[in-house]
């Protein structure tokens, strides 16, 4: 743990856990009580992770857990003006819309979608539901995770999204994560959600993060997903992550695919918040499954975006490839640290990992560690990452044509960027994405 | 039109041009031949403002324009256009997006309106027409997946549609099978004028069959040779280089 600075942080923690056994005013059941006091002790026993964890290396939380927050906020429902939320939106896109603020559901600002085979709810409302009890905090490891295990311990609400079998959603469904510090206070919000997709079901799931606020309040979000993705199952899940230099975001995802389903993730983050750490782990646990994981990072100012992801192959015939690109400008820090696990069972896995980085600027810096980890003999891996700077010949043909240097590193890192956005099957999605990057360019 | 003067360059710190010198005026075509290690190609990058180039001596002016103080993109807006030996692909900057910049950056320096979508369409597809490339443009990325004639009748119908001044072919026939290179001449041809002039470097003589230059240099040891007519090259075609060799031999002796 940080000793001194993350200390009184860790105790308010520590204060809040004890003060909650003691009002154990909660209707939750025995097991998920059980689940917390589980997670608890593996907080207590890891506290906030310092930059020995190898994990953790190339960041410094102190800086960002130093402040003073509210910790246990009251339950209340923040205004959230409806322009804020046409900013979020995304132009022309068919959608069911979910609007979550401070990481709590708001049905009266989001979409009612007809008919019980699509369930939205807060997650609050769905811990009596088989799919909840079936998956909820049955895929993380909080032995090693330390936010996910303070997060398993302490969060009070989120979203539940339930895809009954054989249900293909005829529109994808966009949830709009709004955080705001509100009051006048540094918050620090653990919001969580559960994903349950039956089997033969399909359907995108889109998910925007935004904030507002001024910069003198800070909001640390520590937040936990988990996907649980049934057999022959299609889910594409898209995050697209903004928000102001007064918000920093660990950002935990753990999905569980079972046979023959394919799960796509579509990551993109823009210049702003301060700190954004993304732990991104597929488990194909099962046959013939797929997984893409598509990521674009832009990265500006004094940024640090973090992208720590884990695919492991747990059963033969299953196919994995994962490509993430950076855009690095100004001070910018980026980690991408990559690690395919191939179990002793999973032959004939096909696992494949690609890192590019495009350098705009000398002060940036990236840290990139692929990792391969393979107990089977019969597979086929790879990885790959590169650092670089402008294409030289390319950006001259360009000029060659009379195009000025500023119009034609901007085509180029387009061009950069195209090989994962031209994967995003949504085209309003797609088009969305080219404005935040031409956005995050100025 | 182009007039460049005792012009030096080296690149990594080797001389490649070593003095250098030529006229080109309106309506013309000239060749430019020689042997590999010569310094055409360099010629080519150094007259389009290529930066791994350094220019250590020597002027170059299109008309009036001194050429050397203005970026590469200024150079292409004052009229001057190289056709690449080597076009270079470049995937996810769509031919029609990157054509249309550049037509709309060129036109901004020349202080014309930029081009609407309708009129720019027709255009491309005249030119197209013009060139004989019936490519699929829109949609596809710059030069991607291009067989090498296909790049080389891009580069052509990209001359058609910027209409330069002075273009610089370079080696825009190697690696041409006859049909192309029949199409490619066929388009050089057309687009002529004598507004506009054309430089042509060629390791090969059959290029001119299709395009009559008006004037044929070869260039040896970063210097012009020899200058004649398109006689000089198919005497070239029969002899080879060797006794350019000699005779300049014979000249450092004297």
């Amino acid at each position: 743990m940080i000793k001194q600075i993350t200390t009184s942080l860790y105790d308010q923690f520590v204060a809040d856990f004890e003060l909650r056994s003691i009002l154990s005013s909660s209707s939750e059941s025995t097991e998920l009580h059980e689940l917390r006091e589980k997670a608890f002790d593996q907080f207590r026993r890891l506290g906030f992770p310092n930059t020995k964890v190898e994990d953790w290396k190339y960041i410094n939380l102190a800086p960002f857990l130093k402040h003073e927050f509210i910790t246990e906020p009251e339950e209340e429902l923040l205004a959230i003006s409806e322009e804020t939320i046409a900013k979020a939106k995304i132009q022309k896109l068919d959608c069911y819309r979910v609007i979550m603020i401070n990481g709590q559901y708001n049905p009266g600002l989001s979409d009612n979608i007809p008919g019980e085979t699509i369930v939205v709810s807060s997650l609050s409302a769905a811990m009596n539901k088989p799919a909840f009890t079936t998956h909820f905090g049955k895929y993380i490891a909080l032995d090693s995770n330390h936010f996910a295990a303070l997060n398993t311990a302490f969060f009070r609400d989120g979203l539940f999204i339930e895809i009954k079998t054989k249900v293909i959603v005829d529109k994808p469904i966009h949830i709009i994560h709004i955080v705001s510090p509100g009051n006048n206070n540094n918050l620090f919000l653990q919001p969580r959600q559960l994903f349950v997709t039956g089997a033969h079901s399909e359907v995108s799931i889109v998910e925007s993060y935004f904030s507002t606020g001024d910069k003198d309040q800070q909001v640390f979000v520590n937040n936990v997903s988990e996907i649980a993705v049934g057999e022959q199952a299609h889910l594409q899940h898209y995050y697209i992550q903004t928000g102001n230099t007064n918000t920093s975001y660990i950002h935990h995802t753990e999905i569980s695919q079972k046979a023959s389903s394919l799960y796509n993730n579509y990551k993109a983050s823009f210049p702003g918040t301060a700190l954004l750490r993304n732990n991104l782990n597929v488990a194909l646990d099962g046959e013939n499954i797929e997984s893409h994981l598509y990521g674009l990072y832009l990265a500006g100012g004094k940024q640090l975006i973090d992208n720590h992801t884990i695919v492991d192959h747990l059963k033969p015939n299953c196919y994995s490839n994962e490509l993430y690109k950076g855009v690095m400008k100004d001070e910018a820090v980026a980690v991408f640290n990559g690690k395919i696990m191939v179990r002793k069972d999973a032959q004939k896995t096909n696992a494949f990992q690609k890192n590019n980085n495009l350098m705009l600027s000398r002060k940036a810096v990236v840290d990139s560690k692929p990792q391969l980890e393979i107990f089977a003999d019969d597979v086929k891996c790879s990885h790959g990452s590169t650092i670089g700077q402008f294409n030289e010949d390319a950006l001259f043909y360009l000029k060659a044509r009379g195009i000025g240097e500023e119009k034609a590193k901007a085509l180029l890192i387009h061009a950069f960027a195209y090989d994962v956005t031209e994967k995003i099957p949504i085209p309003e999605v797609q088009t969305h994405i080219n404005l935040l990057i031409e956005e995050g360019l100025r | 039109m182009l007039s460049i003067k005792n012009l030096r360059a080296s690149v990594e710190g080797k001389e490649i041009l070593k003095g250098l010198s030529l006229e080109v005026k309106a309506g013309e075509i000239h060749a430019i031949m020689g042997p590999n290690g010569s310094g055409k190609s360099t010629l080519a990058a150094v007259l389009a403002g290529n930066e791994k180039y350094e220019v250590t001596g020597g002027e170059v002016w299109l008309d009036g324009k001194n050429l050397l103080e203005l970026a590469p993109e200024d150079r292409a807006r004052e009229g001057v256009f190289l056709a690449f030996q080597y076009p270079v692909e470049i995937p996810g900057v769509s031919n029609i997006n990157f054509l249309r910049t550049a037509m709309n950056e060129i036109r901004t320096y020349r202080n014309l309106p930029a081009m609407e979508s309708k009129e720019f369409l027709k255009m491309v597809k005249e030119k197209q027409k013009l060139v004989e490339f019936d490519a699929a443009l829109t949609n596809r990325s710059l030069n991607e997946g291009f067989s090498g004639g296909e790049k080389k009748r891009n580069e052509i119908f990209q001359l058609a549609m910027l209409d330069p001044k002075l273009a610089v072919l370079d080696e825009t026939d190697s690696g041409l099978d006859i049909d192309a290179l029949r199409i490619v001449s066929k388009g050089v041809n057309k687009l002529r004028s004598d507004k506009n002039a054309f430089v042509l470097i060629t390791h090969y003589q059959r290029l001119l069959d299709y395009i009559v230059p008006d004037f044929v240099h070869v260039l040896y040891n970063g210097q012009i040779a020899k200058t004649g007519t398109k006689e000089l090259a198919l005497e070239l075609e029969e002899k080879g280089y060797d006794w350019l060799k000699e005779e300049s031999k014979e000249k450092e002796l004297a």
